[in-house]
């Protein structure tokens, strides 16, 4: 009886708090930072002797939001290890509001979020990787000028592996 | 000794690996610009098949990898029906096909695709690629993924392959349309200038 009361209790708070998060997501939204291809350019050039981990990603993508918190998970394994995460959404700009925002929000995503709208596609994908067609999701791996590139999904175990190239 | 070939076993293995690794990975393999394409027989949503054989008529084919379920690919479906009303009559007909694994993304079924067809008001067929054979023979790697061929005495040559055009977004702004261009270089006998483009897309599913 008791542990029923409590279950029920604490989907009450569960539903308080989000119903909470839904009303005062004006103010909880986050100042999300949009770059075209010029601006995106430093995040890819780092030589700040850290690892950097990048992935390309949408909310639309069915494979990248599967693999998201495998970037979660490493980024709480190995964040304090001079690896850093960023996490470049593809999403339509008319959805950052309606849904990468709120998704943001929702995952409680602790990588750094930012936003990738430069329609010209043709020109700076293959900037980011010559062999890179342009499928989701993609990840970079680098750390100065050592660098390498995944057009596909990852598992976990996958993930840490490639990072761990890096970290040796 | 022993310990040596170990170790040169471990080693091959490995480089079988990430050999297989690469093979797989969705840039390599496929058509290149000048291969020629085989033809395939693949099932329309009207369960008819559908081969380029079949078009004794056409100069060339535009096929078009694409789904239901690609938000890209959507942005896209109307250009991709203007295309077929614009060159299908001169020879250039829009060959859509639709390349997901309809288990993993059930709005990608044939049911689906009959229905998204309808309401779209596609002039030209939307074929399944049921056993996920003729995607890969292609290259294509994500939706939607154009390529361009031009029927010549040796095959259908793949002469294009890539975007439509240069703006996903909005119609309205494209500057440069890379599928017509194409399509306009080779029905005027000239060589396509721009033959590779890249956009984002959303991956194939398997």
């Amino acid at each position: 009886m008791g542990c029923g009361n409590n279950n029920k209790k604490n989907n009450d708070s569960i539903q308080d708090m989000e119903v909470t998060e839904i009303q005062s997501s004006p103010e909880s939204d986050f100042n999300l930072e949009v770059y075209d291809f010029e601006g995106l350019k430093p995040f890819l050039n780092k030589e700040d002797g850290k690892i950097h981990v990048i992935n390309f990603w949408a909310t639309w993508c069915a494979p990248c939001v599967k693999e998201l918190p495998y970037f979660e998970k490493l980024k709480s394994e190995y964040g304090n290890k001079n690896v850093d995460f960023t996490l470049v959404s593809l999403d339509f700009p008319h959805m950052y509001d309606s849904k990468l925002k709120p998704f943001v929000l929702k995952q409680q995503l602790k990588s750094k979020v930012i936003a990738l709208d430069d329609v010209d596609s043709n020109s700076w994908i293959p900037q980011i990787d010559e062999s890179w067609s342009g499928s989701l999701p993609a990840t970079i791996i680098y750390k100065n000028g050592e660098r390498k590139f995944f057009e596909k999904s990852f598992t976990y175990e996958e993930l840490e592996h490639e990072l761990k190239q890096f970290l040796n | 000794m022993k310990k040596t070939i170990k170790i040169v076993s471990v080693i091959l293995v490995v480089l079988c690996a990430s050999a297989f690794t690469l093979k797989t990975s969705s840039s390599a393999g496929g058509y290149g610009i000048g291969d020629i394409a085989e033809d395939f027989s693949l099932k329309n949503i009207d369960g008819e098949m559908v081969s380029l054989s079949d078009y004794k008529n056409a100069k060339g084919f535009i096929v078009t990898f694409t789904c239901n379920t690609c938000p890209y690919a959507v942005m896209y479906e109307d250009r991709i029906v203007e295309l077929d009303k614009k060159y299908a009559k001169l020879g250039y007909p829009v060959i859509a096909v639709m390349p997901n694994n309809a288990d993993v993304m059930p709005g990608d079924s044939l049911e689906a695709m009959k229905k998204r067809a309808e309401e779209k008001g596609f002039t030209f067929p939307y074929l399944i690629d049921e056993k996920q054979e003729i995607y890969p023979k292609f290259g294509a790697t994500k939706t939607p993924h154009v390529f361009v061929l031009q029927k010549t005495n040796q095959g259908n040559e793949v002469k294009y392959i890539g975007a439509i055009d240069d703006n996903y977004k909005d119609a309205n702004a494209v500057t440069t349309k890379y599928v017509e261009n194409a399509v306009d270089a080779l029905l005027n006998g000239k060589d396509v200038k721009e033959t590779e483009t890249r956009a984002i897309g959303c991956g194939i599913k398997v």
